[in-house]
């Protein structure tokens, strides 16, 4: 059973200090969507998590391996990491795209191998995108282009999946139809699944457990019922909200109220 | 032409490399050439009205093709990896200051007028290589920030530096007007003083780093997502940068120390290669390199050609030529549109 354990994670841009003692842990099969408003560190601990920022202090393990130390070719199997779809190379096909995520497998020519070929075939049609294949990238759609990026991290074969605001230019039906396949991702296919979202109640239907991120510290950390309460998420928000069942899913539904003036 | 891309593309080098030695003062007829390289193959003693040809040929027109082709390959494969390197389209082999460090150093050369022994043949494109060098290790290390060398920074260090250098050059050039003449010559670019010496100097570097770029083919491939993209995916990022900007420099810094300052091949050539046959750099970058080679080959010609017995700095051709080709591959070319 894989685990992600971020233990006392200290991050900082220059001086300022970004991440403040940030102590995260994602179990297989689960979903961990990560909270909290613009500017809280959201997109800051998946880059530290993948190691594109170096760390202050912390560590990130998974089952007692330090993946902080590892080079990026071996750290690169153990998590993969599925941005948001903004400038993507607009020339390359998807199929293309989605073969790059073999990468941490392939040597420095990245020369690929039947068996490469399938595990991108088999990437894009778990993310129901196997039409898309020939098609270049430019021409795809944003939710089209979110889900290839979907199918290369699959492709990258690992147990840990970190998504960055995956929903954040998407339509409605595009962010319900991701956010289905992140679950089963979790659920049937057993992977460790740590997202950033700025949709609260996307993290209401499909985490199960929610983390919320304020100015840099974990303000709160459980089930979504624990953490997206009244009182937690108007004090984040600096905003009163209302907490209320979710008229046909087994889940809650956040309702922002009128925002506050601003402080005289 | 979509298909066998390397077939069209050696058979366009092999071509230029024909004309390339037909072709100068004296026009070598194609069935004297076929009669002299099979009398070469099967060891047979040549005829006596081939032997001037032949001469021709060996001391002058194959190491000035031989000279050609390199630095053709060495700016159409550098050209192609600064285009993936820094992900703009305007990217040259120039960018970072390669070719003012070397045209500062061949002119600081020139000014204090070293004699004329062999070192002294080879004292201003060896400076030249070493200021070039030099340059780039300069830019780099200003460019740095932390462990990671930003492009953006690379691309204005390059560009503050290549201003300063320039106007350095342009004020070393005014003081010695003796040898101003020499000193713009270089800077327009020209073989004339091309022989198998310049060749055998600048073939290891040219080997060593176009040898890396055609292999860093995949990595540039993974660049253009990002540097964050590209590192999440497995690249060791600013150890593969420096390393293709190394390798780039090298291969550029060579090529200008002998054959000066030519412009456009390095821009163009990757471009028109994209437009055909697509942006998987693990081919353009091979085709970059034969393209620049034949392009540069069929400039260096009409260079010869057009003003004979004069001869016109490859410079003027490449762009003369060049941009009118270029405008209507832009027009036509299935793949525009996606750079």
């Amino acid at each position: 059973m894989t685990m992600l354990q971020i233990e006392n994670l200290f991050v900082s841009y220059g001086p300022r200090c970004v991440l403040h003692d940030v102590s995260l842990e994602v179990n297989s099969g689960e979903v961990l969507a990560l909270i909290g408003p613009n500017g809280a560190g959201k997109s800051t601990l998946v880059r530290a998590a993948s190691g594109v920022i170096p760390l202050d202090g912390g560590t990130i393990l998974t089952n007692g391996d330090d993946l902080a130390a590892l080079p990026p070719m071996r750290r690169a199997r153990y998590l993969a990491v599925v941005p948001q779809a903004v400038s993507l190379p607009p020339a390359f096909t998807a199929w293309e795209t989605v073969l790059m995520g073999r990468t941490p497998y392939l040597n420095f020519l990245g020369q690929t191998s039947a068996s490469d070929e399938d595990v991108v075939r088999r990437a894009l049609q778990r993310v129901e995108a196997l039409d898309l294949a020939e098609r270049r990238v430019g021409e795809l759609s944003g939710g089209e282009q979110q889900r290839v990026l979907l199918a290369r991290a699959l492709a990258q074969s690992t147990p840990i999946l970190l998504l960055d605001e995956p929903t954040a230019h998407l339509d409605l039906q595009h962010q319900v139809s991701l956010m289905e396949m992140v679950r089963q991702l979790a659920h049937r296919d057993g992977l460790v699944v740590l997202t950033a979202l700025h949709d609260l109640n996307l993290a209401a239907r499909y985490a199960d457990r929610v983390a919320l991120l304020v100015g840099g510290k974990i303000k709160a950390a459980g089930t979504p019922r624990q953490v997206l309460t009244p009182e937690l998420i108007s004090a984040a928000y600096h905003l009163p909200v209302a907490v209320v069942p979710h008229p046909f899913a087994d889940a809650l539904l956040v309702l922002p109220g009128a925002a506050k003036p601003p402080m005289s | 032409m979509r298909r066998l891309p390397y077939l069209w593309t050696l058979l366009f080098l092999a071509l230029a490399v024909l004309l390339s030695i037909a072709i100068g003062s004296v026009f070598i007829p194609s069935v004297d050439l076929w009669r002299i390289l099979t009398g070469w193959l099967s060891a047979a003693p040549l005829p006596e009205s081939l032997k001037t040809f032949a001469f021709i040929i060996v001391s002058i027109r194959l190491p000035r093709t031989a000279l050609v082709l390199l630095t053709g390959a060495a700016l159409g494969g550098s050209g192609a990896a600064y285009q993936g390197l820094f992900r703009n389209p305007l990217a040259d082999p120039y960018l970072i200051g390669v070719a003012s460090g070397a045209g500062l150093g061949a002119a600081a050369a020139m000014s204090i007028q070293w004699p004329y022994t062999f070192w002294g043949l080879l004292a201003v494109p060896l400076v030249g290589f070493l200021a070039a060098m030099l340059t780039v290790l300069l830019v780099y290390s200003l460019a740095r920030v932390g462990k990671t060398v930003p492009t953006t920074n690379l691309i204005l260090a390059g560009v503050a530096f290549s201003a300063f250098a320039t106007s350095l050059t342009s004020f070393l050039m005014l003081r010695s007007t003796g040898e101003l003449r020499r000193a713009f010559a270089f800077l327009l670019g020209g073989f004339t003083q091309a022989g198998w010496n310049p060749v055998l100097t600048i073939l290891p570097f040219l080997a060593i780093g176009l040898g890396f770029l055609i292999l860093s083919g995949h990595a540039l491939n993974l660049l253009q997502f990002g540097d964050d993209q590209a590192q999440q995916l497995g690249l060791p990022v600013t150890r593969t940068k420096t390393l293709i900007l190394v390798a780039a420099s090298l291969a550029t810094a060579a090529a200008v120390s002998f054959s000066g300052i030519i412009g456009f091949i390095g821009l163009i050539v990757p471009h028109v290669m994209r437009l055909w046959w697509g942006v998987d750099y693990r081919r353009l970058l091979p085709l970059s390199i034969i393209g620049g080679a034949g392009a540069l080959l069929l400039a260096d010609v009409l260079a010869r050609v057009v003003m004979a017995p004069q001869e016109l700095p490859v410079g003027i051709l490449t762009a003369l030529v060049g941009a009118p080709f270029f405008l209507w591959v832009l027009r036509y070319a299935k793949n525009q549109g996606y750079w």
